[in-house]
């Protein structure tokens, strides 16, 4: 919501672009049937737009509206995302306009009681986290998608329907110009927490619905602090509650705070009672300076995912096949690894890279990281905003133990935003027991400083044999001679990294596209490594 | 005791206070500690965590 007498999308620092329906003149000389059909062009499906692009793979993307979505919305973007940008080459505005950070700080009653760090050195490309608002996330994602011309957009342009035919499905367009159908062999929806396309398929969101909510208000002001996360705990502005601040660009705070179980939303969302709660947290933490409302809503927690993300030829990406709760601010990054993990895979099946069968290993892969996300974001919430005596008792406990007693503080160090392993997924190998140490198999990629560059920008564009030996590097290149989808690295052993991979002369770990480990062998051979890798993409026959 | 170790007892006893209710959870607690005291059995370094935990209480308002 915006102040009085400003519009949904009359934002103090941002201009909403306007995007014309299509044309009906020139649209009725393109061809309604594409290999993908991607509903909604939110942050995840511009993802899966372009991560499908990255494969040649040619998409149409469909938005009901004309703009992007109002307000801020996620403003924390996390490190694994920012790989994920890169690897769609859309990371550079993200880094020139995001604010990197890496420390947060806990306020009890008033009083510091502790600073965490999230882990980050010169070994990391990228920091553990950057705050950026989402019209922006989906602003840059934009430019890139305007410019790749293997995706087209089709804005102001509602999926009504959708029914199964024998070789994909067949979706009802509406624009303001009527109706027309479009013939896709795949369809990813990307439709958002509220999604059609779920419902028209008789789907539906399962799990806990978590009573907690927030409201979220961003205002702007020149305040004098560095772009470090503040929780304030039991703050005067809010006694018993907890305040979240983070600091974003153009001179934008994000202020959080949690409704009391009796406040009614309908009342906490109202200007004046946004405006008053804000000023008291300001007084919390000394500002006095000037400032103003940009934008404010309300979020509530939910732990809610379908059974399956899959229906047939229709792939559920991001906030259409869960929602999560506030605490690990998941909810765009885990669409965002979502629409990466379907936009490799489907374009590898598409391009006969890969067998069908590598499809199937999405629902699992990706159900596992949301539920992952569930737990980690309830161990939060039950710290954040405890709601019984005795969660409260023990956060209170540890808080004050904090002052003194650093173990106790990181009982309050939210949990740190790693990427999920894939470890019992069909697109991973089993696991080599004779590793001690090392990233596991689904991990994703540890990062390391090469000379003047990191492991990271040597990977290949398909799956990376990393080695440790020249000879083992070169017969694996000799085996797979006739395939560019893979790519051999030989790295020095003994080095900083052989040790960070906890490898030997011999071992070879296999990279999928997605940086995760597909798999792992302490002692390889080039037959085994290529066997692996044919497994792992469900491939029959010869390279 | 790793993270995950004491992540599980800050459950555990949290379930556990809200298990005896408000009303109980203060001798419930003092038992714990003599318990975990005897079972310590190193008087000085009890005597030491006493003073540890009461220092820098927070005072409601
Ligand atoms: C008010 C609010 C505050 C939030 N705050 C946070 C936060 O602080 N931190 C956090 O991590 N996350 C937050 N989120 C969640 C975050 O914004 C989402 O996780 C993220 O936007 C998900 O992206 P998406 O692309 O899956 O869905 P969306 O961004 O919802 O995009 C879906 C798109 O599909 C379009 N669409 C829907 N139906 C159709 C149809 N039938 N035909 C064509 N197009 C259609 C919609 O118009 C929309 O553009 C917030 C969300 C909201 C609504």
């Amino acid at each position: 919501m915006r102040p009085n007498g400003r519009s949904e999308n009359e934002s103090l620092y941002f201009t909403y672009p306007h995007f014309d329906a299509p044309d009906p003149a020139e649209r009725s000389k393109q061809k309604d049937v594409a290999p993908v059909a991607i509903v909604g062009a939110g942050p995840i499906g511009m993802t899966a737009a372009l991560a499908l692009a990255k494969e040649g793979i040619r998409s149409v993307v469909f938005d009901n509206k004309a703009t992007f979505n109002d307000g801020s919305r996620a403003i924390c973007v996390a490190r694994p995302s920012y790989y994920i940008l890169e690897q769609l080459g859309a990371v550079a505005p993200f880094l020139e306009k995001g604010l990197g950070w890496t420390t947060g700080r806990s306020f009890f009653r008033g009083e510091k009681i502790l600073e965490f760090k999230m882990p980050d050195g010169p070994d990391e490309k990228f920091r553990p986290m950057y705050n950026l608002q989402q019209q922006y996330i989906e602003q840059f994602l934009w430019q890139a998608v305007e410019a790749n011309d293997l995706i087209e957009t089709r804005w102001q342009s509602e999926i009504t329907g959708i029914e199964d035919t024998s070789d994909g499905a067949r979706l009802n367009v509406q624009d303001p110009s009527g109706d027309y159908g479009f013939a896709a062999h795949w369809v990813l929806a990307c439709d958002g927490a509220r999604s059609q396309l779920r419902t028209m398929r008789g789907h539906r969101l399962k799990g806990e619905n978590f009573e907690g909510r927030y409201v979220i208000a961003d205002v702007q002001m020149d305040h004098d602090y560095p772009t470090i996360r503040r929780a304030l705990f039991d703050p005067d502005s809010r006694p018993g509650g907890t305040v979240l601040i983070h600091k974003q660009p153009d001179n934008i705070w994000r202020i959080d705070y949690q409704l009391e179980d009796g406040e009614s939303t309908e009342d906490a969302l109202r200007e004046e009672k946004v405006r008053e709660s804000v000023t008291s947290v300001l007084k919390d933490i000394d500002y006095t300076g000037s400032w103003e409302l940009e934008w404010w809503s309300v979020y509530s927690a939910n732990t809610l995912a379908m059974d399956d993300y899959r229906d047939g030829r229709v792939f559920f990406v991001g906030d259409s096949a869960h929602i999560v709760p506030i605490f690990g601010v998941r909810g765009l990054n885990n669409g965002l690894a979502d629409a990466a993990n379907i936009g490799w895979k489907l374009g590898w099946v598409l391009n006969g890279k890969a067998g069908e069968a590598l499809l199937d290993s999405y629902s699992p892969e990706r159900r596992g990281a949301t539920f992952d996300v569930f737990a980690n974001a309830s161990k939060s919430a039950r710290f954040m905003t405890p709601n019984s005596h005795g969660w409260r008792l023990m956060r209170d406990a540890t808080l004050s133990l904090a002052l003194t007693h650093p173990f106790a503080g990181e009982l309050a160090n939210p949990r740190q935003m790693t990427a999920f392993t894939y470890s019992e997924s069909p697109a991973t190998l089993a696991e080599d027991p004779s590793f001690i140490g090392g990233p596991g198999v689904g991990a994703l990629m540890p990062e390391s400083q090469m000379d003047g560059d990191f492991l990271s920008d040597r990977l290949g564009k398909g799956f990376t044999a990393l080695c440790f030996d020249e000879d083992l590097a070169q017969q694996i290149v000799t085996a797979c001679a006739s395939d560019n989808s893979l790519t051999v690295l030989s790295l020095a052993h003994p080095s900083a990294v052989s040790d960070k991979f906890a490898a030997d002369a011999r071992s070879v770990y296999l990279v999928r596209p997605d940086m995760h480990i597909a798999g792992r062998w302490h002692e390889a051979t080039a037959e085994v490594v290529i066997e692996g890798y044919h497994s792992v993409t469900f491939r029959k026959g010869v390279l | 005791m790793n993270h995950a170790d004491l992540e599980n007892i800050y459950a555990a006893l949290a379930r556990k206070i809200d298990e005896v209710g408000e009303a109980q959870s203060e001798l419930f607690l003092a038992k714990l500690v003599l318990l975990l005291a005897h079972n310590n059995g190193d008087a000085e370094e009890v005597l030491e965590c006493i003073d540890g935990a009461s220092a820098s209480l927070v005072t409601n308002n």
